[in-house]
């Protein structure tokens, strides 16, 4: 019953003009000649294009292993630049710089360094979406309690143990948090790679630019975006079950 | 000029009662002990001298912001003194209960208790039944299996103190352990933890700002002044070793809680 309600009051809302938003559009666009707006029609049969799937299981494969990099690294990094003052005061300002550069703008340079194809994909993925994990990974790890810090001294604990039973632990709903952000950008910084080097949803978008196929053009979009929900799906997945007992909020008894 | 040195103190007064299943217990020293924090050298802690015998059930009791907690850390371990020396066995398990519960929110009860004792390396079978025996002493046994986030406030603090149990402190120091509770549960846990020394005898420094609960759980009141801390009064308190809890509303026991409360009042004067 209460679920019969949630969907009532939380579904359904949000559903309601996307329907009329798609209604109107579709009456509006007339069905013959170009249109700068493709009908939604359209778009639902470009789906079927043989091309699109097998490009958007490639923009997947790289945004993943992407993702799967900036968070190895990311909270390698935050590790690091958290474990000293002066390797904070050192390096975290090119952390914040490198987040300020312009992913379009060094592609193509990607391609002279990594080379064509999937790697410049994932670098940029990569490069994309590791500042989040590293920034999110670096204010949790520095925010521990310190009356716990003072804890496993007490008890004779090292760093090593203070960094996975304690440090690591308590940054895990910050790292999440950048997990979160990261899983939409590496999906963005996908397909701008593509943009570059070609393959993936990313040249898909860019044929059906140069061909006026707007539908088609459209129908990657939304699997991007599809993508990027995945994702970060999966991240909320991994949260709610790696958080359950932190809040009493998430235990029903 | 800092050590903690191997030093007891077996000169001033002996534990009340002979220990029934004790665990040893160990003195504390402290001579001429100042703290001055570096940044905006602010003096903590001016030259205090304090002989705490094993077995010992002793309150610091101090107006808030004075050097208390800055006291207690230095005796744990956790901070030096500026100068003066702070004297404990080397060798003395020494346990902290702080002013909330600070339990870890990804471990059950079990697993929080477990903690010091998994921490300092013990064997998996063994931590299970220490821990277990410390929950049963604090009487959480029915909630092992529960997460902090799911407890009342004074459960959590009774798990906080399980886990200072459990390795069977010599020494256990509490820093205002249940002044963010309310009365009636801190004063079931005040009886929980005299019943608790009056069965176990470890040395026990309690710091608190309240009079009440100094003169209800303490054989002996050290009243410091506000910051920098030094001490008003070092003072025995005459009390019977039993502590009811209509103790509270006894005549002698408010004439030594006045006592407590002058002492106070002029430390707050105190330059």
């Amino acid at each position: 019953m209460t679920r019969g309600r949630a969907w009532l009051t939380k579904v359904l809302p949000p559903i309601v003009p996307l329907v009329a938003a798609v209604v109107i559009v579709e009456l509006l666009v007339p069905r013959e000649g170009y249109s700068i707006v493709p009908r939604p029609s359209a778009v639902a049969r470009a789906f079927a294009a043989e091309d699109l799937w097998p490009a958007a299981w490639q923009t997947a494969l790289a945004s993943v292993v992407g993702f799967a990099l900036s968070a190895a690294v990311g909270i390698l990094i935050a590790v690091a630049l958290s474990s000293s003052r002066w390797v904070q005061r050192m390096f975290y300002p090119y952390a914040v710089l490198f987040q300020t550069v312009p992913i379009i703008a060094i592609a193509p340079m990607l391609v002279i360094w990594v080379g064509f194809g999937l790697p410049t994909v994932i670098t940029s993925a990569f490069i994309v979406s590791v500042f989040p994990v590293i920034a999110n990974a670096v204010s949790g790890l520095l925010s521990t309690d310190p009356a716990l810090l003072d804890l496993f001294r007490l008890y004779g604990a090292g760093s090593v143990t203070s960094l996975l039973k304690l440090r690591l632990p308590f940054a895990l709903p910050s790292i999440l948090t950048g997990l979160r952000i990261a899983a939409g950008l590496s999906v963005i910084g996908a397909i701008v790679g593509e943009f570059i080097t070609g393959g993936g949803l990313g040249s898909i978008i860019d044929a059906a630019r140069t061909q006026q196929r707007v539908d088609k053009a459209f129908a990657a979009l939304l699997l991007g975006s599809a993508l990027g929900i995945a994702l970060f799906g999966v991240v909320n997945l991994v949260s709610h079950l790696t958080l359950k007992h932190w809040h009493a909020s998430e235990k029903a008894e | 000029m800092t050590d903690h040195l191997g030093t007891t103190d077996a000169t001033t007064e002996s534990p009340p009662a002979p220990a029934p299943a004790a665990a040893a217990a160990v003195g504390v020293e402290l001579r001429g002990v100042r703290r001055v924090f570096e940044d905006g050298g602010v003096v903590a802690v001016e030259s205090i001298d304090l002989s705490i015998a094993p077995g010992a059930f002793a309150a610091i009791l101090g107006p808030s912001g004075s050097g208390k907690s800055t006291l207690l850390r230095m005796i744990a371990g956790l901070d030096r003194p500026t100068s003066g020396t702070v004297a404990v066995s080397e060798t003395a398990r020494v346990a902290y209960v702080f002013q909330d519960a600070h339990l870890l929110p990804w471990r059950n009860v079990l697993r929080n208790v477990a903690l010091p004792l998994e921490l300092s390396g013990e064997a998996k079978s063994e931590r299970r039944d220490r821990a277990m025996s410390a929950i049963e002493q604090v009487g959480l046994t029915d909630a092992i299996t529960r997460y902090p986030a799911q407890l009342s406030g004074g459960m959590r603090m009774r798990v906080s103190l399980a886990r200072a149990l459990v390795t069977e402190p010599e020494l256990l120091l509490l820093d205002e352990p249940f002044a963010a509770l309310d009365e009636i549960t801190r004063q079931h846990l005040d009886d929980q933890l005299r019943a608790l020394w009056t069965q176990r005898r470890m040395t026990v420094l309690f710091v608190t700002h309240s009079i009440i609960e100094a003169a209800f759980l303490a054989d002996r009141a050290i009243v410091l002044t506000r910051r920098p801390a030094r001490v008003v009064i070092d003072h025995k308190l005459d009390l019977p070793a039993e502590r009811t809890p209509a103790l509270r509303t006894d005549a002698h026991f408010a004439r030594e809680m006045r006592v407590l409360f002058d002492a106070l009042q002029r430390g707050e004067q105190s330059p």
